[in-house]
């Protein structure tokens, strides 16, 4: 809390005695009447729910496909060889980049810009699952199989479960992306959404109005991921026996 | 009755072709509990894993009650020297997921049947623990309970005790033998150590090593509880010297071809770790 003052102030100096104008760089004053103000006309609302629609149905997307791939990718080796320096490749392109191929496959629409959320997402889970799933003690599986456990059994109640922390982290990680990616995809090109709001700020002069989407979009992007992931990771660490096993 | 039959297993790696076990032939008898010893590498694990159905032999046959063995199967369980509970499971969640792949569909039975085997291994009271909560020799306890609950047949054990201080391991050696008095299973227990195999077992079956096979295959005709160290040790020391053998023949081709035993330095003295800590 002291910090976020200390920034506030600080912000409030910068805007009121530094070498900018006041109309390039507002206090926190004029940024909250802003957002007060697209508040009232729901025009923020509507935004923040096309956002958030979008984020949450592409990273839905991408976290089943990912996982799901991410385990064939670990359990078979001919799927590894073939397509697995083609995933790694993959991650390093930023997912802006499918953008202009998005748009020619599937028009300006909320196909494309779902595309590009999963895109930007899919392969970090999916590596993330490969990894967690090949690093699953083979005495659990072993175990497991004496047990009786068989087929989809093994996969579903024992390696993935196994796999969880790493899972958590790569799902953690693919969260991150995901938000990125959608901000990029709004701001270039797609009608609706928070992105498209700081382009329409802009393009009116109106910096206040900006600078209140980007505080929505730093609130909304740690807020979800603190309800998301919370404390999940660190306990799911501990719990499995990772965090003794780091610690020693 | 589990029969071996010139059982022979070898494993292809990049250093060659080595011949783990050949020609191993055994058979244990309903309700026996057999001490397979040996020193580590001779192939113990091995053989236990072909019976647990975990792998295959390249020769020969194994079968129980004249039915081959094909795969894993409810009526064996095996415990591990790594207890290999899930960490994500409670206690209680752990042995009852046993049951579960073991087939038992009933929850009112596998509920009454979790806590009758938490409670025989004394711990019910942390039903609710997670694995990472519990001490090596409680993982160990809950792991018994999790391969005694769906009643199986033959118990297989490997080295389960070998990781815990000597206290629980005695303890344990106790719980075990007033368990299988009771259950009468039949158990294969795998260890490296003479004076744990004498004390718990019925028959100590002792294999030698590069290629494993069986090399002394001793009844042990004392009563139980075995609390009397003096007939332990007459069975103890007769097996050593056999034992003895095979572990300077792994010394040599592991550390070094002129490697000479120096008086004293071979197992038998109490503080090494193939007799001694018990
Ligand atoms: N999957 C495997 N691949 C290659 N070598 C193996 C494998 N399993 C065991 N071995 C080798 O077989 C030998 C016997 O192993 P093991 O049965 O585990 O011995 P023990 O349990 O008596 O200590 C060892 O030398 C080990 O390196
Ligand atoms: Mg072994």
């Amino acid at each position: 809390m002291l910090a976020v003052g200390a920034l506030l102030i600080g912000w409030a100096c910068i805007s009121r005695f530094g070498p900018w104008p006041r109309y390039m760089l507002p206090g926190p004053g004029g940024v909250a009447l802003s957002l007060g103000h697209s508040l009232r006309t729901g025009e923020l609302g509507r935004a923040v729910a096309t956002s958030l629609y979008r984020l949450f149905a592409g990273y839905a997307m991408s976290s089943a496909a990912g996982i799901t791939l991410g385990v064939m990718l670990a359990r078979l080796s001919w799927l590894r060889a073939a397509v697995g320096p083609l995933v790694v490749g993959l991650q390093a392109l930023p997912s802006i980049c499918w953008l202009p191929l998005a748009l020619l496959w599937f028009g300006l629409s909320e196909k494309a810009i779902l595309f590009v959320v999963v895109m930007g997402s899919l392969l970090s889970i999916t590596i993330a699952t490969e990894s967690a799933v090949r690093a699953v003690p083979t005495m659990y599986i072993r175990a497991a199989r004496t047990m009786g456990a068989r087929r989809l059994r093994l996969y579903t109640r024992v390696i993935l479960p196994a796999a969880l922390p790493g899972i958590v982290t790569g799902l953690k990680l693919g969260w991150t992306f995901a938000w990125r990616s959608l901000m990029a995809g709004e701001l270039l090109y797609v009608a609706g959404g928070l992105g498209q709001l700081l382009t329409l700020g802009r393009e009116l002069g109106d910096m206040a109005k900006v600078m209140s989407v980007m505080v929505v979009i730093v609130i909304l992007g740690l807020g979800f991921e603190r309800i998301l992931f919370g404390n999940v990771e660190k306990r799911v660490r501990e719990r499995w026996g990772y965090a003794q096993a780091e610690a020693a | 009755m589990i029969a071996l039959d010139n059982v022979s297993k070898h494993f292809t790696s990049k250093r060659g072709t080595h011949h783990v076990l050949s020609d191993v032939s055994l058979t244990i008898d309903e309700g026996q509990f057999v001490c397979l010893l040996g020193p580590s590498g001779c192939g113990k694990s091995t053989l236990l894993n072909l019976i647990a159905g975990l792998d295959t032999p390249d020769q020969g046959t194994l079968a129980i009650d004249g039915k081959p063995i094909a795969g894993p199967g409810p009526d064996r369980s095996v415990m591990f020297q790594d207890s290999a509970l899930f960490p994500w499971l409670s206690v209680r969640r752990n042995v009852d997921f046993g049951l579960e792949l073991a087939g038992f569909r009933d929850k009112d039975e596998r509920a009454s049947r979790v806590e009758t085997f938490l409670k025989k291994v004394q711990l019910w009271r942390f039903r609710d623990a997670y694995v990472h909560e519990l001490s090596g020799g409680m993982k160990q306890r809950v792991a018994l309970a999790r391969a005694l609950a769906p009643d199986p047949r033959v118990l297989l054990m490997d080295e389960p005790f070998a990781a815990l201080d000597a206290q629980t391991r005695d303890v344990l050696h106790v719980e075990l033998t007033e368990i299988w008095r009771a259950t009468r299973k039949t158990v294969v227990f795998v260890t490296h150590n003479v004076r744990e195999a004498v004390r718990l077992g019925d028959r100590v079956v002792l294999m030698a090593t590069r290629p494993g096979r069986v090399k002394l295959d001793e009844p042990i005709a004392l009563a139980r509880p075995r609390t009397n160290e003096g007939d332990v040790a007459h069975y103890v020391g007769r097996i050593m010297k056999e034992l003895r053998t095979e572990v300077e023949k792994v010394m040599r081709e592991e550390i070094d071809d002129a490697w000479q035993p120096a008086p004293g330095a071979v197992p038998g003295s109490s503080s090494s770790g193939v007799g001694g800590g018990i």
